[in-house]
């Protein structure tokens, strides 16, 4: 079942940041969103993921869905090592090790979030959304910080998940909207308005 | 999973027991051996040339002083101690005020901490309270001490007088920790479907734990503070309070500095050992922690640790 998104409509300090916005999502594959900063893409990520309720619409398909989130920030526990963070998700030591070592991060596996780079913690957060088994994928950013030959494996296992659910991907970067996604929207605002362009 | 907690405690950071708040990059695994033991050396030695440096200080005071009702000699003080420890009146006086001040303590800390997720989680409690708990913190400690005099038993003030200094600590401190949850984090928490139990282990509990030790130890030395107080004021029997009165009014000097070592010494005591119990606590929680994620799978599938071998399979 498809996920729809029927006349949302959200207002922050009184500001509209989505009026009527209607979208219906395809059952599989990556739906790129491509907008500049500040234009009502992140709070639209929220919405799908049920963080925030809209002020009217509603949003059909996501009851009961599992979704797997790469968030704007890392959102990683700090008190918890970068191997911990993943168990808490994965529930398995070896896939946490296994992933941990297709990242190349094996060697920082007890290093807590505060003694790894900026691209580390991404890379945790990254394969912690991956690795939940979940309906839906919803990638925010997800790139920042990494080097082309990192967003080259990501990519990869992100194409992979898009075979058999949805992925949602906000990004600012055009080259990885277009080079990834199957279908793209062009996102403009506040409040924020969706134009299919592919 | 490590406790943050808010104690300058360089030794137990040193040790690996547990973090500075300020989340610093301390990491004990990355200190040699030699380098620990240098520094640990190197504060033993700091602190026995302090306390040779202050005694030369107290007994050149004694000297020019020269008056043994104003001030007693380190000697003095020492011989004092010895004859105090022969006797098991003395004993009974410190474990009775132990006993007094701590369950007065642990009422406190107890209250304060439930009271802090009450007054968050309800606004009318926290308007309801927060003018009561104000005036307790701005009142003399001493005008509840004669207060409760009239009100209860001698014994009792005490227990009293220590819970209402230490509850607004506790109360004020875990409440600002629990306003400071990072709600960012309880997003995460919700779409990576973490039970309530993960969540208040994970999330919440290390979140609050610098707050909470922070204010435990404070708690604790104002126990003490607080505590004496009410004991030289109410005089219960087999108390340190009533022995600090006893020689103030026999004007046994040595004796009065001998009772208030012997309390500095308890109070510093017992912070160590509330130290010792929140940093086992912290591995409790690493270990427990980690084991309800982990443990049954790990034990029927005999899974090796994770994360110390290199690679591994997906």
């Amino acid at each position: 079942m498809s996920i729809v998104f029927d006349h949302l409509s959200m207002r922050y300090d009184e500001q509209p940041v989505i009026s009527d916005l209607s979208l219906e999502l395809p059952e599989k594959g990556i739906i790129g969103f491509f907008g500049p900063s500040g234009c009502g893409k992140t709070t639209f990520l929220h919405l799908a993921a049920g963080l925030i309720r809209p002020d009217s619409g509603v949003i059909r398909g996501l009851e009961e869905l599992r979704i797997g989130v790469v968030f704007q920030e890392d959102r990683l526990l700090p008190w918890l090592t970068a191997a911990e963070n993943l168990d808490l998700i994965i529930h398995d030591r070896n896939v946490t090790a296994g992933w941990l070592g297709k990242v190349h991060l094996s060697g920082q596996a007890d290093y807590y979030p505060s003694e790894l780079s900026g691209g580390m913690k991404r890379r945790i957060a990254l394969v912690r959304a991956l690795a939940f088994d979940s309906d839906l994928l919803l990638l925010d950013e997800p790139f920042q910080g990494l080097d082309q030959s990192l967003k080259n494996l990501f990519s990869g296992w992100i194409r992979e998940a898009s075979a058999f659910k949805p992925v949602l991907l906000v990004s600012h970067d055009w080259a990885e909207i277009e080079d990834l996604s199957d279908r793209i929207y062009k996102v403009e605002g506040p409040p924020m308005t969706a134009e299919r362009i592919k | 999973m490590r406790i943050f907690i808010g104690l300058d405690d360089h030794n137990a950071v040193n040790r690996g027991d547990i973090r500075m708040q300020d989340h610093k990059k301390i990491r004990p695994r990355i200190y040699s051996r030699s380098s620990r033991r240098t520094s640990t050396g190197m504060n033993i030695w700091y602190w026995f040339a302090a306390a040779v440096f202050w005694t030369a200080v107290w007994q050149a005071s004694y000297m020019v002083i020269h008056n043994d009702l104003l001030l007693a000699s380190p000697l003095q003080v020492l011989g004092s101690l010895a004859i105090l420890g022969r006797q098991p009146g003395f004993w009974f006086s410190v474990l009775y005020s132990i006993l007094r001040i701590e369950s007065g303590y642990f009422l406190g800390v107890l209250a304060g901490t439930l009271l802090a997720v009450l007054t968050v989680r309800f606004v009318w409690v926290y308007r309801f309270l927060y003018p009561v708990i104000s005036a307790i913190r701005s009142t003399p400690v001493a005008s509840f001490i004669i207060l409760a005099l009239v009100w209860m038993s001698s014994g009792r003030v005490v227990i009293f007088i220590v819970f209402l200094m230490v509850m607004p600590v506790i109360w004020a401190n875990v409440a600002e920790g629990i306003r400071k949850i990072d709600p960012l984090l309880h997003e995460m928490a919700f779409v990576f479907r973490l039970t309530r139990s993960q969540t208040l282990r994970f999330i919440d509990i290390p979140s609050v734990s610098p707050f909470f030790v922070a204010a435990a130890t404070t708690g604790l030395g104002l126990a003490w503070k607080a505590g004496i107080a009410a004991e030289v004021l109410s005089t219960p029997r087999n108390s340190l309070g009533g022995l600090l009165y006893e020689a103030k009014i026999y004007l046994e000097t040595p004796d009065l500095l001998a009772h208030t070592a012997v309390i500095i010494l308890l109070s510093l005591l017992l912070e160590k050992l509330l130290v010792s119990v929140l940093a086992l606590a912290g591995k409790y929680f690493h270990s427990h922690g980690r084991s309800e994620v982990t443990a049954n799978i790990a034990v029927r599938e005999k899974v090796p640790e994770a994360g110390k071998k290199e690679g591994g399979t997906v």
